[in-house]
């Protein structure tokens, strides 16, 4: 078989290869393996007698439209199908004006939402004043916030986000339900000012809402797995930029304080009560619109960070059990330690899951894998080691609302990670596509959901509120 | 002369026959991209119709679950050419997938013998 063309057609080739690749949802290898066939294509229709141009045209054909083409390419890698329909259709103005009317419905959300955030502050609940107390007693505005604030600020994602997916009212409707069972629930409930179960309430109602955030951004699609991973890979890439932005908005606000002490102004006040609360709040939404608009950036910097911490995480871990081993220390059952493990937990399965919806599914196993496999492997060893001393406690010392959460989180993770690190490992043997386990942490997403509804519904009431 | 009819296959059909297709013909040995079509064509005697490029999109999903393995593999000419193996887990499918076709098939030959009775079929179309 011959390799080449006529200059002329070459051309026509390198032409059309260049096109091609301008679908972003075309990668150079399938460019490759296009060209491949193009050119056997061609080389046969030359054989029957077509010249060159001839069989150009009718490869180019028989290949079929373009549009249809880089559509079935980002549908069967998801995970880009929103850059070809951002891009696909529309005149360049046209799609300036669109992302202009995007930009001013994402301000006023936001702005709504900052200003649904202060309300309270109207009818005497304002927290944000600071120094007025003074104590560490948690004031009745604080336990109000402390209870309500997920509840204030997410209802606005989440019209945002149907905004975007152009849901059904009836289906928004549905998705309108478990806030106001929450809102119920949260503001019913006899809690114990400054109780433990007032504040694991306030850390679980937002992951619940935010599952249900979730339901949105995917636009009610969530029994799919690989929408699922969609919405794990949005939730990374917002809490990426939203990192961002928080420490951007910390740096302005400092320099703000400073300039205005400068020239003998207390701005204090100022910031802590509306600055800081309306654009936590604003940010929200803002940040939810930027992952959406701006996601190419964010996909080159995903599969860095989880290269760059996986490993330096893994060391830290194996070094910590290689102390244990020397010194022959075992963890102290204080009462911090559970907390502790728990958050090393969630920040194990968060590197997983970051590193698994930043990857090529198709790609075979690389160091970064093994170097996984020991990070998971490592954490559930240590985590072990923190059970057992803290379940001898919980015998000792009987269940508190805090222990009964920590361990169930625990447990939760446990299972996550245990059978993580055997899929990982089936997939480093080559036993295994590693399809397995994207299915796997898509699957139990729903088990994350039911343990916090668990802590938002049944603990407050089976631990008598305190 | 072909009949007033349109000899080829609608497109659902070929569409939903793709995977057992594709994997059939890896099974039988490893391939690549346009020696599979050019084997589908010469199976269903030209009449199940591909876009050509719809193949590959295809091929890569079977890759991303596991059922093929690709590799590329420096071609006589120079070029390079991505060759497709089929897997354990690829054999595992095609067998579901032919036990499912088969009782599709079954269930349409049962279904056309009470239709012949009453519809006289013209005679097999031969090109």
């Amino acid at each position: 078989m011959e390799a080449t063309f006529e200059p002329g057609i070459e051309t026509q080739i390198r032409e059309w290869r260049t096109y091609l690749l301008r679908r972003k949802t075309i990668q150079p290898t399938d460019v490759d393996e296009l060209e491949d066939h193009l050119r056997s294509e061609m080389n046969e229709l030359g054989a029957v007698g077509l010249s060159g141009d001839e069989s150009f045209l009718v490869a180019i054909k028989r290949m079929g439209g373009l549009n249809e083409l880089s559509r079935e390419f980002a549908r069967e890698r998801s995970s880009r199908l929103w850059k070809q329909l951002v891009l696909a259709g529309g005149s360049a103005r046209e799609r300036s004006r669109e992302l202009y009317a995007e930009l001013l419905v994402t301000t006023l959300i936001a702005l709504a939402a900052a200003l649904a955030f202060k309300a309270p502050a109207a009818f005497g609940y304002n927290p944000f004043r600071d120094s007025s107390g003074g104590g560490s007693v948690v004031d009745a505005a604080t336990s109000f916030y402390l209870r309500n604030a997920s509840l204030i600020a997410l209802p606005f994602l989440v019209g945002y986000l149907a905004w975007q997916r152009r849901l059904p009212l009836k289906r928004l409707a549905m998705l309108a339900l478990p806030f106001v069972v929450a809102a119920v629930l949260v503001n019913t409930f006899p809690f114990d000012r400054g109780g433990d179960t007032e504040l694991l309430v306030a850390i679980h109602v937002p992951i619940v809402l935010w599952l249900v955030a979730g339901v949105t951004y995917l636009g009610g699609e969530w029994r799919a797995g690989t929408s699922r991973m969609e919405f794990i890979r949005f939730t990374g890439e917002w809490f990426i930029y939203y990192a961002l932005i928080a420490f951007g908005g910390g740096v302005l606000c400092a320099l703000t304080l400073g300039v205005f002490e400068a020239i003998g102004i207390d701005a204090q006040v100022f910031i802590s009560s509306w600055v800081l609360p309306c654009g936590a709040v604003g940010a929200v939404v803002v940040v939810a619109w930027l992952v959406e608009a701006k996601q190419s950036v964010i996909e080159n910097m995903a599969p860095v960070l989880t290269g760059v911490f996986t490993p330096l995480f893994a060391l830290m871990l194996v070094s910590a059990i290689v102390g244990m081993a020397v010194t022959g220390n075992f963890i102290q059952a204080d009462r911090d330690v559970l907390i502790l493990f728990d958050v090393l937990l969630v920040l194990v399965v968060g590197l997983v899951l970051y590193s698994i919806s930043a990857r090529d599914a198709a790609a075979t196993p690389t160091l970064l894998d093994a170097v996984q496999l020991v990070l998971v492997a490592s954490a559930l060893l240590i985590d072990l080691f923190a059970l057992t001393s803290m379940l001898s406690r919980i015998s000792d010392f009987g269940f508190t609302p805090n222990r009964a959460a920590g361990l169930g989180l625990n447990l939760v993770l446990l299972v996550n990670l245990g059978w993580t690190a055997w899929l990982e490992f089936a997939f480093i043997r080559g036993k295994r596509p590693f399809a397995n386990l994207e299915r796997w942490q898509t699957a139990y997403v729903p088990v994350y959901a039911a343990w916090a509804v668990a802590v938002v519904v049944i603990f407050p009431p089976a631990f008598g509120f305190s | 002369m072909q009949t007033l009819k349109d000899p080829r296959i609608a497109k659902d059909l070929v569409a939903a026959s793709a995977t057992p297709l594709v994997l059939a013909i890896l099974d039988d040995s490893e391939s690549y991209g346009y020696a599979i079509l050019k084997r589908i064509d010469e199976l269903s005697g030209g009449a199940m119709e591909w876009t050509d490029g719809m193949l590959y999109p295809l091929l890569h999903r079977l890759d991303r679950l596991g059922y093929v393995e690709a590799k590329w593999d420096a071609e006589p000419g120079g070029r390079r050419r991505r060759y497709y193996t089929i897997t354990a887990a690829g054999r595992e499918a095609l067998t579901e997938q032919r036990r499912q076709w088969e009782i599709v098939s079954g269930a349409l030959n049962n279904a056309w013998r009470s239709f012949q009775s009453s519809n006289a079929i013209p005679s097999a179309a031969g090109a």
